[in-house]
């Protein structure tokens, strides 16, 4: 695989379609939620409210960055590393002595998102699980503070392989060849992706707040059911099946799988991050999107669920 | 001439710099003096504990902000000090604890005609950068010019995570999101020492709000 083109705006007609789908969801969903404020004026709607009206910056911010693709889309989701990397260092317990190892550790986000822009996927699979797993602690030991070095370099990583190596697959996917998917392109499977995961979101909420009775890990996040779990799955393995011919080169059975790799995927990626809320003792991870919280709260699913199914759809096409 | 460049170093480095590359997380924003004259004082860690508190205020307030600084640290060089004056438009005060103060000068004067033309200062009580985290005594300064200026709010913020960034003696800049508290105004007590008191606790009030994660 050779570098990207800085813009190629040529858009492949399905993933025009798909985003102006999106876009009535979208209006369907402020439309639904302006009315249940209106017929329901004694309950408080303002946070369901904000909730939607994120989406639309979002939905629009993603749809810019897929026109202008490559090279915006993969600035826009290495900034998307960034927001959450940031978010995971504000949260956790970090020692004085490791500010340089910090730095080093956020230089590694320009870094792995230029192999992705450079098309080097041999480097880009091995840089943070390899090199960067090396070279920091590394840099800590050089400092020569042992007391948290185990706790603090294990912290470390864990940010780095959740929020900067597993979500920059999502950009990879810009840079597979379109051969692969003759229909839609990198973007196509990227729209894929985002889509799934984000409906799997909002699916498992709604199935749980309308059905949800069995309460699946408690200790670990108290609103998640089994009927909440199952039904988001299943909702996201359905819209699976029907997008796939769209935007991937997924065949149905092959579709089916992706969508519950997604589905399972996403819940697990959620929950992972509540149990490190839940650990360090915070509600959200921020407050930078009005109604969901930080960005980590809205890409914790995608940790998951990205390096999955880049993972499942490589080897069945590349 | 330095007002535009003022306004251009804002709205290009200085508050892309705190907004988006740190992020800000401020508690009670509408506790913040809408007009002058008025004085913020908050907790020191960080030489970008000045960009935040100017980042709190909206731009069309930007030049009446006024950072009130040691002269004998922001004027030592001919750069900085043209940065200091100019684009971060700082008062400077000379420090007591250099034993050579012409005695007859009020180093405060600055500050109240600043305050006399409805301008909001700035201050870090403290007197410097201390440790992350912990709160140094606080000085008099304050204290006087609120004796001159009853009506006018003297305002505690505490900001947390600064220490973080860029703590004292580091210039690597790590971004971590910054909580900033902005707490009701400190009310005049009757004399100076109880009011340096009150500013003191009122800050420490806030930290207590503050999430305990930090520095091990």
């Amino acid at each position: 695989m050779s570098s990207l083109p800085i813009v190629d705006l040529d858009m492949a007609p399905n993933v025009a379609a798909v985003i102006v789908a999106v876009y009535g969801l979208l209006i369907v969903a402020s439309i639904f939620t302006w009315s249940l404020a209106r017929r329901r004026p004694e309950k408080d709607y303002s946070e369901l409210r904000a909730r939607v009206r994120t989406w639309w910056v979002i939905v629009t911010l993603f749809a810019v960055a897929i026109a202008l693709k490559p090279i915006f889309a993969i600035c826009l989701l290495g900034f998307m590393s960034f927001l959450a990397f940031k978010e995971y260092i504000t949260l956790i317990p970090t020692r004085r002595a490791d500010h340089r190892v910090l730095f080093w550790a956020y230089l590694t986000i320009p870094i792995q998102y230029y192999w992705v822009a450079d098309g080097w996927y041999g480097m880009f699979i091995i840089f943070i699980p390899v090199y960067a797993f090396l070279v920091l602690p590394a840099r800590m030991v050089l400092i020569g503070e042992t007391e948290g070095f185990i706790r603090a370099a294990g912290t470390l990583h864990w940010g780095l392989m959740t929020t900067v190596f597993s979500l920059s697959h999502t950009a990879f996917l810009l840079a597979l060849p379109a051969a692969g998917n003759p229909i839609a392109g990198g973007d196509g499977l990227l729209l894929y992706l985002l889509l799934l995961t984000q409906l799997n979101d909002v699916a498992q909420y709604v199935w749980g707040k309308s059905f949800g009775r069995h309460k699946v890990v408690p200790k670990v996040s108290p609103k998640k059911t089994v009927e909440g779990l199952f039904g988001g799955i299943a909702t996201t393995a359905v819209v699976a099946v029907i997008a796939a011919p769209f935007l991937t080169p997924l065949t149905r059975w092959e579709a089916l799988v992706a969508g519950l790799l997604i589905g399972a995927a996403g819940f697990l990626g959620d929950i992972s991050v509540s149990a490190v809320k839940r650990d360090l003792g915070i509600k959200d991870s921020g407050n930078i999107l009005p109604g969901h919280g930080g960005i980590l709260d809205r890409v914790d699913s995608l940790t998951f669920a990205a390096p999955l199914f880049f993972h499942f759809v490589y080897y069945l096409h590349y | 001439m330095a007002r535009i460049l003022r306004l251009l170093f804002w709205v290009l480095i200085g508050r892309p710099l705190v907004l988006v590359v740190l992020g800000l997380n401020v508690r009670n924003g509408s506790g913040l003096p809408k007009n002058g004259p008025a004085i913020l004082v908050a907790n020191h860690n960080s030489h970008i504990d000045t960009f935040v508190l100017i980042s709190l205020f909206p731009l069309k307030l930007l030049g009446k902000l006024r950072p009130v600084a040691a002269a004998d640290y922001f004027l030592s060089n001919r750069a900085l000090a043209w940065f200091t004056l100019n684009i971060v438009n700082m008062i400077p005060i000379e420090r007591a604890a250099k034993g050579k103060i012409d005695r007859n000068a009020d180093p405060l004067e600055a500050c109240v005609k600043a305050l006399q033309a409805g301008e909001i200062l700035l201050v870090f009580p403290e007197g410097t950068r201390g440790e992350a985290e912990t709160l140094a005594k606080f000085k008099g300064g304050v204290a006087r010019l609120k004796e001159q200026f009853p009506d006018m709010p003297v305002i505690p913020i505490y900001m947390h995570g600064l220490g973080r960034v860029m703590p004292k003696g580091e210039i690597a800049l790590v971004p971590v999101v910054v909580d900033v508290f902005v707490g009701d105004p400190v009310p005049w007590s009757g004399n100076r020492a109880d009011f340096t008191r009150a500013m003191e606790e009122a800050v420490i009030a806030l930290k207590a709000q503050a999430p305990t994660r930090a520095w091990r």
